[in-house]
């Protein structure tokens, strides 16, 4: 299963539900166009829920850090909701824990944004 | 099937398309050999994810989706580990070259990650130029031993 994402709007924030994977190929594109989408439209505050996320590769994570630098360099923030294990091992991996904000509580995450 | 000197059989030799489906392909068949050695369902994972990374190399930077060059896969098991090689048929590259994906420079670029995950997942990595033109991106996982 490629990456099914929906989006849905609480208060001022943007937050978007990811479940399947976000992989090399049509969910990385779907993810990069679904982002990059938001961003135009104005949403500056964006809480991505990776909780029902599967598995993210190299090209997903990419995607994950070409669309914090769309949604950053527009004067927004882009922020990370409920990382399983495997996907903090791959921000652990690849040091980008000091790039992305996570929270594992979505009213904290909120919260953060004010 | 005959031993190689270190009790490794070989398993899987296939010689694969230039196409992202070879990548689920290539994952399937050695997870299969995986799962016959014992590995357990994080080391799977790790494993699976290694290969995706080394086979999306080969597909996407080394054969850039020739349908006239293939990957070759091989995985040779052994009772206590399992030794997986692909390899391409592209233009090759030199380790040094790989900027490091790690450095403040390069936190943010969109790719660069691959080759620093599968030195991650797996216990051993080696990078060399196959004879004739390619990369051949060879890995070793370990069995924990028990207890």
């Amino acid at each position: 299963m490629s990456v099914k994402l929906t989006t849905r709007q609480v208060g001022d924030v943007t937050v978007i539900d990811a479940s399947g994977r976000i992989t090399l190929g049509e969910g990385a594109s779907h993810f990069r166009d679904t982002i990059r989408e938001l961003a135009a439209k104005g949403n500056k505050k964006l809480l991505l829920n990776l909780g029902d996320v599967s598995y993210i590769d190299s090209s997903g994570i990419g995607e994950m850090v070409s669309s914090f630098t769309t949604v950053t360099n527009g004067g927004g923030s882009l922020k990370l909701l409920g990382l399983n294990k495997r996907v903090k091992d791959l921000l652990q991996i690849t040091k980008l824990y000091t790039v992305f904000e996570a929270f594992d509580d979505e009213a904290a995450a909120l919260r953060s944004f004010a | 099937m005959a031993k190689n000197q270190t009790g490794e059989t070989v398993q899987v030799d296939e010689s694969l398309e230039s196409a992202l489906e070879s990548v689920d392909a290539a994952e399937a068949s050695v997870l299969g050999v995986a799962e016959a050695v014992g590995f357990p369902e994080d080391e799977l994972h790790r494993i699976g994810m290694a290969v995706r990374e080394a086979m999306v190399n080969a597909v996407v930077h080394g054969n850039r989706y020739s349908a006239r060059k293939k990957v070759r896969l091989k995985v040779l098991q052994a009772p206590d580990h399992i030794v997986i090689s692909v390899a391409d048929e592209g233009e090759g590259f030199e380790m040094h070259t790989v900027p490091d994906p790690l450095s403040e420079e390069n936190i943010l670029r969109h790719s660069g990650r691959g080759l620093l995950l599968i030195q991650a997942f797996m216990d051993e990595v080696s990078v060399a130029k196959t004879e004739g033109a390619g990369t051949e991106i060879k890995m070793v996982k370990r069995l924990a031993p028990a207890g």
